[in-house]
C-alpha cells in the first residue's frame, strides 16, 4: 500500500472532501461545456450584426433584439418547416408506436409455429446495414413516383420498428398469463385484449418509444434529404441544411436564430420527459 | 379463430415490411452493384467493374482514410471519456439529475442545427472556440478551413457528444453491489483502485457494446460531416462521399457497391471484436 493511501485512511473525513471536490469539479466543467454550444447559440441569435463580429468576445447583446428571428424567417419559412417536421413526426409515430406494439404483442403472447425463428430474423434485421438497402428502397419508391412526399418517410413506420418492437416484446412478457385469460373467460376479443389492456398497461414504454421515435424524426438530415425535393415540403433539418449552405459570415446571426427555433421544442421536450427517456436506456440499453 | 392463427396476424404487419423494405431491396441491391445503373438509362451487367474502380480512385480511399483515423482516435476517446463521467456520476451527489439531463442532451438533440452551431463556434475569424483560445494569447487556427486541423475538429465535436454514450454505463455502475465496494474499502483500496479492479471488469460489457456501436456510428456519420465538411475533402466520411455518388452522380451501381463494401468492413470488424470478447470481456 503506497504511504498517500495509508494518509488518506487515517482522515477519512478529509479524504471524502478532497474526492467530492475532485468529483465535482469534473463534473461541473464537463456541464458547462455541455451546454455552452447552447448558450453561446442563444445569446448569438441576439445580437446584433456588429456584435456578432466583435473579437475580443461580447457576450451579452447590448440590447435583445429579435431582428435576427425576423431575418431568418424571411429566408426560410421556419414556422412552416417546423409545422412540416411537426407533422411528418406524428405521422410516423402513430404507427411506429401502435404497429409495434401489436407486433410484440404477437410475439409476448403468443406461441405458433416459427415464432422463434421470427423472432431470430427480426433481431437480424436490427444489425442489417441501412446504407445496403438505402438505395434499392429509394430506387422502389421513385419508381412508384413517391419521391418528394412523404409517404417513403412515413408508410414503412406502419408495418413496425425491429428495434421498437423488440423493446416492447421484453416488456409485455414481463406481465402475468392470467391478464389475458380472464378477459377471455369474459369473453373479450383478441383485439380487445390487444387495445384495451395491453396498451393502457404498455403506456409508460410507448410513451418512451414515442419520443425516440419523434428524436428519429427531428433531427434526421439523411433520409429528409434523399426524399424531399421541394422547398415547400422542407422540413426545419432541411431549412437549417439549405441555410447553412449559404455563407457569409454576416449570416450567423440568423442562422443561430433559425437554430434556437430548431432546437427549442426538442430541448424542451427533454426537460419535460427526462423520466421517460432515462427509464428508456435503464431497461434496454438501446439508443444510449 | 385458433390462437396461433391470432398470434401470426398480429406479426403479420412487420413480416410484409420485412419483404417490402428488407428482402426486397437487400436481393435488389446484390444486382445493383454489380451494373452501371444511373436510374435514368438500362442497367448493364458489369460484373465487379464497380468495385475496381472503386478501389482506383483516390475519393475512395481519402473517405476510407478520414472515417477510419475518426473510427481509431473517437471511439476510445469518447468511451473512456463517457466511462469516467459515469464513474463520478454514479456517486451519490447533489444536483445528480440535473447534470444527467445536460450530460444527455447530445443524444436527443442532434441533427443539422448542432453541426451548424459546431461550424460557428469553430469560425476561423470571431467563433467562440478561437475567441476563447485568444485569451490565453492563443492565435486559434483555421479549423474547417485547413485541412490539417479538419480532424481535430471532428474530435471536438465527438468528444461533446460522449455524454450520449454514458447513460448505459451508468446504468451498469448502479447495477454493481455495493457490497463488493464495502469490501474492498476494508481492505483499503484506493478510489482508483476500485475503479480499476472492479467497477472496469464489471463493466467490460458495455465497452464492448460501445465500440460496436461507435464503429457503426463512424461508418454511418453523415449530418455533421454534410454540414461542416471541411477543407481538402478532410470531412468527406464514407457516408457522405456514399450520398454524393448515389444522389449527385446518380451512380446507383457504383454506389451500391461502396454500400456493399462498408457493410463487409462493419461486419468484419464487429467480428474481430467479437472473437476478442473472450480476452476481454467479463461474463458472470
Amino acid at each position: 500500500m503506497t504511504t498517500i493511501d495509508t494518509v488518506n485512511s487515517k482522515h477519512p473525513i478529509l479524504k471524502k472532501r478532497v474526492q467530492q471536490t475532485i468529483n465535482y469539479t469534473v463534473i461541473i466543467m464537463g456541464a458547462i461545456v455541455m451546454i455552452m454550444p447552447f448558450v453561446w447559440m442563444i445569446l448569438s441569435a441576439f445580437k446584433s450584426a456588429d456584435e456578432i463580429l466583435k473579437m475580443p468576445i461580447q457576450w451579452l447583446p447590448e440590447v435583445w433584439n429579435f431582428i435576427n428571428f425576423k431575418r431568418a424567417m424571411e429566408v426560410q419559412p421556419i414556422l412552416r418547416q417546423l409545422f412540416n417536421t411537426s407533422l411528418l413526426a406524428v405521422i410516423k409515430i402513430f404507427g411506429e408506436v401502435f404497429v409495434s406494439a401489436a407486433v410484440a404483442f404477437g410475439f409476448a403472447r403468443f406461441k405458433f409455429k416459427g415464432k422463434d425463428f421470427l423472432f431470430m430474423l427480426l433481431l437480424a434485421t436490427l444489425m442489417l446495414p441501412y446504407e445496403v438497402t438505402m438505395i434499392p428502397t429509394f430506387i422502389l419508391w421513385s419508381f412508384l413516383g413517391l419521391t418528394d412526399s412523404y409517404v417513403p418517410l412515413t408508410l414503412p413506420a406502419y408495418f413496425g420498428a425491429p428495434a421498437f418492437i423488440f423493446f416492447l416484446r421484453m416488456y409485455f412478457e414481463t406481465f402475468s398469463k392470467d391478464l389475458e385469460e380472464s378477459a377471455m373467460i369474459d369473453g373479450a376479443s383478441w383485439f380487445a385484449i390487444f387495445w384495451r389492456i395491453f396498451i393502457p398497461i404498455g403506456k409508460p414504454a410507448l410513451i418512451t418509444i414515442g419520443l425516440w421515435a419523434f428524436m428519429g424524426t427531428w433531427n434526421d438530415l439523411l433520409g429528409q434529404l434523399i426524399y424531399i425535393q421541394s422547398p415547400s415540403k422542407y422540413t426545419v433539418q432541411l431549412g437549417l441544411e439549405s441555410f447553412s449552405s449559404l455563407s457569409g459570415e454576416t449570416l450567423w446571426g440568423p442562422l443561430m436564430a433559425a437554430s434556437t427555433m430548431a432546437l427549442l421544442p426538442i430541448i424542451f421536450l427533454l426537460i419535460m420527459a427526462q423520466k421517460y427517456f432515462m427509464e428508456g436506456i435503464k431497461t434496454s440499453g438501446i439508443k444510449g | 379463430m385458433k390462437r396461433s392463427r391470432v398470434g401470426f396476424l398480429f406479426i403479420l404487419p412487420w413480416l410484409i415490411g420485412l419483404i417490402l423494405f428488407t428482402t426486397f431491396p437487400l436481393i435488389a441491391a446484390l444486382f445493383i452493384g454489380f451494373t452501371d445503373w444511373n436510374i435514368a438509362g438500362n442497367a448493364n451487367w458489369v460484373g465487379f467493374d464497380n468495385y475496381i474502380e472503386l478501389f482506383g480512385e483516390d475519393a475512395f480511399w481519402n473517405a476510407m482514410w478520414v472515417t477510419f483515423r475518426y473510427a481509431i482516435v473517437a471511439i476510445p476517446m469518447t468511451t473512456i471519456t463517457a466511462l469516467v463521467v459515469a464513474i463520478v456520476l454514479a456517486k451519490d451527489m447533489r444536483g445528480a439529475g440535473i447534470f444527467r439531463v445536460i450530460f444527455y442532451m447530445p443524444a436527443v438533440v442532434s441533427g443539422a442545427a448542432v453541426a451548424i452551431i459546431f461550424k460557428w463556434i469553430l469560425d476561423a475569424n470571431f467563433g467562440l472556440l478561437n475567441g476563447f483560445l485568444e485569451l490565453f494569447g492563443i492565435n486559434g487556427p483555421d479549423w474547417l478551413g485547413d485541412p490539417s486541423w479538419v480532424f481535430p475538429s471532428y474530435l471536438i465535436l465527438a468528444l461533446w457528444g460522449a455524454g450520449s454514450g454514458l447513460f448505459i454505463f451508468l446504468a451498469a455502475i448502479k447495477d454493481i453491489p455495493r457490497s463488493l465496494y464495502e469490501s474492498a474499502i476494508i481492505d483499503g483500496a484506493s478510489v482508483f483502485q476500485q475503479a480499476t479492479r472492479i467497477t472496469m471488469p464489471l463493466v467490460t460489457p458495455i465497452i464492448f457494446y460501445s465500440l460496436v456501436m461507435g464503429i457503426i456510428g463512424a461508418f454511418r456519420k453523415f449530418t455533421d460531416a454534410f454540414i461542416l465538411g471541411g477543407a481538402g475533402d478532410q470531412g468527406e466520411f464514407v457516408m457522405v462521399y456514399l450520398y454524393d455518388l448515389a444522389f449527385a452522380d446518380y451512380q446507383m451501381g457504383k454506389a451500391t457497391a461502396l454500400a456493399w463494401i462498408l457493410f463487409m468492413i462493419i461486419l468484419t470488424l464487429t467480428v474481430i471484436l467479437n472473437v476478442s470478447k473472450k480476452y476481454w470481456v467479463h461474463t458472470e
